[in-house]
């Protein structure tokens, strides 16, 4: 029997039990549109990570506490303002040097309030990271200085507790202290589901009163060009290493953010792909349960087959072409309805889903390969059958 | 001339009990059983139910092998024939007609009757000319789409006899082929039968417990206790 005439066998077979073949293939169709879709959600996060970091520019380099590794424990920050002092001071006029704070706090305006990441910045932190004014202005130096209470918001922000108004000159509280509205930053948009315009600016030495702390979270340094940055990069480990145990800050580059994120974001992705590739293996096993159950309904078939002339490898290669076709058609329906939902995730959530080829290419092969997997034992079993037995198989 | 089946001193013994435990039973379904069927006869083979006829129809169908004893297809001992020689032997020597018909369902009249043309590779289209010869030579040149839940009995019957022929067999060895048919069909199928055997010389070996069937064949053999009855044996031609 050559293999088209094993494929038609195989089709009027699951033809013959239509209801019993759609609820075997769709556990596969589940297995299937699972790995598709859930890859496609860890791809899509990778990518809007991949952009967030990208969009604070090539030359930008960030001093976090503690050492920068894919498991690492958080460390709370030791550097000051006069670690950023002190590092604008000795890198000179070729770089610009922001230092930041961070706590999510309740904003309010009048009766209206929203919740806001605040964040303490210095007065470069808008060229610093790449953020515009699109009205008002950004903090000045004198802010900083005197620690002035005045604050920068994001366009959500500013939308969300001045809906009708102009915020400008305009007053917000934070935690009971009341803050000048100065500038309104431009619309920069959400990545993954977090929007990045409901922060709040304000000078980071009035965060430091509004917090209680001497605290600074990040230092941002930008090098003049991108072919600066190793040997700034080198000078502010110096500087920093005055003061500070190396163990107690990490200077990375967007490439080191890159690469530890995209570390991260993979391992989520390989995750994913393995829970799915879980109700994949159930599938199969759904498959082969049926086949089973088919080559038991069949006997008195394979035993004809066999009479007149069929060999035990015509009969096992009918069998296991039916597992094949079942997944098969099984995979291509999952990888249409995988496909269809991450659309549909784009659209509707947050989460933006980037379908890959390679993982609708191994979604396809690994069904293929569950239906060979799973169709052999029940096809070497039909093709085992004494004939005289399955003959008078009642 | 080579006999289209040899069957020399064959015995056949089925262990009973699953065959692992120390109660086994053993069946002694044949105990030393000789003849042959010659090209283009006809013999039908008589016996009461648990008398080894059905053993021996395995046997004849090359669908089983004798515990001992020689048995030799055109010749050929299936000592020396491995399962897929069997397969093969089956396909091109040996054409089934059953009691039960064995037609597969939603299957049409000439895709059942090209189906053993499957197991040796013929293409479609040759499947279908064949498949359509030989229904035909059944008289159901009208029926060749019909599944068989659309046919009677006695077609059903007439699509399995074609199946049988299909591939120009040497031996054709029906089993209690009257057996879910009334009298006249089974007299109309015994006719059809009778004819090929005549017409296209096909060896054509019955097996059935009807008296009246067994009469139309030239040579009956009796089987009682998995032997033969000597005076029937001795109808042979030494």
């Amino acid at each position: 029997m050559n293999l088209a005439e094993a494929g038609r066998v195989a089709i009027t077979a699951i033809g013959a039990n239509r209801l019993r073949s759609a609820l075997t293939v769709l556990g596969v169709v589940i297995g299937v549109m699972s790995v598709v879709l859930l890859v496609a959600v860890g791809t899509g996060a990778r990518n809007e990570v991949t952009a967030g970091v990208e969009d604070l520019g090539s030359n930008l380099l960030l001093v976090v506490p503690g050492s920068f590794d894919f498991g690492q424990a958080p460390t709370l920050s030791k550097f000051s303002l006069d670690d950023v002092e002190r590092v604008r001071r000795e890198l000179g006029g070729a770089v610009s040097v922001s230092g930041n704070l961070a706590s999510g706090e309740t904003v309010r305006a009048g009766s209206v309030s929203a919740f806001a990441s605040v964040l303490g910045v210095t007065a470069e932190f808008d060229s610093v990271v790449n953020r515009e004014v699109g009205r008002g202005e950004f903090l000045s130096e004198s802010d900083v200085a005197t620690g002035r209470r005045v604050a920068v918001l994001g366009s959500s922000a500013a939308e969300a507790l001045f809906p009708a108004t102009d915020p400008i000159g305009k007053t917000v509280t934070i935690a009971g202290l009341r803050f000048r509205v100065v500038g309104v930053l431009d619309e920069l948009g959400a990545a993954l589901g977090v929007d990045r315009d409901s922060q709040v600016l304000m000078p980071i030495t009035a965060a430091q009163r509004l917090f209680g702390t001497r605290r600074v979270d990040t230092i941002f340094v930008k090098a003049g060009s991108a072919a600066d940055l190793d040997a700034v990069s080198q000078r502010l480990q110096g500087v920093l290493a005055e003061r500070l145990d190396p163990e107690e800050f990490s200077v990375l580059s967007q490439q080191e953010i890159l690469g530890v994120a995209g570390q991260i974001l993979d391992t989520l992705t390989l995750v994913l792909a393995a829970i799915a590739g879980i109700s994949l293996l159930v599938g199969g096993i759904g498959v082969s349960n049926i086949m089973l159950v088919s080559v038991q309904e069949r006997t008195r078939e394979i035993g004809l087959r066999k009479a007149l002339g069929a060999r035990t490898r015509d009969i096992t290669s009918q069998f296991l072409v039916e597992a094949i076709v079942l997944c098969g058609v099984g995979g291509l329906i999952g990888i249409g309805v995988g496909v269809g939902l991450a659309a549909v995730a784009t659209t509707f959530t947050p989460l933006p889903a980037a379908v890959t080829g390679w993982s609708v290419g191994l979604a396809f092969g690994v069904s293929v390969g569950v239906g060979v997997l799973f169709g052999t034992f029940p096809a070497r079993r039909a093709g085992r059958l004494d004939p005289v037995v399955a003959l008078r198989y009642e | 001339m080579t006999p289209v089946v040899e069957v020399v001193d064959v015995t056949r013994e089925y262990v009973l009990g699953g065959g692992r435990g120390v109660d086994a039973a053993v069946v002694r379904a044949l105990r030393g059983v000789t003849f042959r069927v010659d090209p283009g006869e006809f013999v039908a083979i008589v016996g009461p139910s648990g008398s080894g006829k059905s053993t021996l129809l395995h046997l004849l169908g090359a669908l089983d092998r004798p515990t001992s004893g020689q048995l030799r297809f055109s010749g050929r001992d299936v000592a020396e024939l491995d399962d897929t020689d069997l397969a093969a032997l089956r396909n091109r020597e040996i054409g089934f007609v059953f009691q039960q018909f064995q037609l597969l369902a939603r299957t049409s009249a000439l895709a059942n009757v090209g189906l053993p043309l499957v197991y040796r590779s013929s293409g479609r289209a040759e499947r279908r000319e064949r498949a359509a010869a030989a229904l035909a030579a059944v008289g159901l040149s009208h029926r060749l789409g019909h599944r068989p839940s659309q046919l009677s009995g006695g077609e059903q019957q007439r699509v399995a006899i074609a199946r049988a022929l299909v591939t120009q067999p040497r031996l054709l060895l029906a089993d209690e082929p009257t057996g879910n048919l009334d009298s006249q069909t089974g007299a109309d199928i015994m006719r059809l039968l009778r004819g090929l055997n005549v017409d296209a010389g096909v060896a054509l070996v019955v097996i059935t417990h009807d008296p009246e069937v067994a009469a139309l064949a030239p040579r009956q053999i009796r089987i009682r206790d998995g032997l033969l009855e000597p005076s029937t044996v001795g109808a042979e031609r030494a």
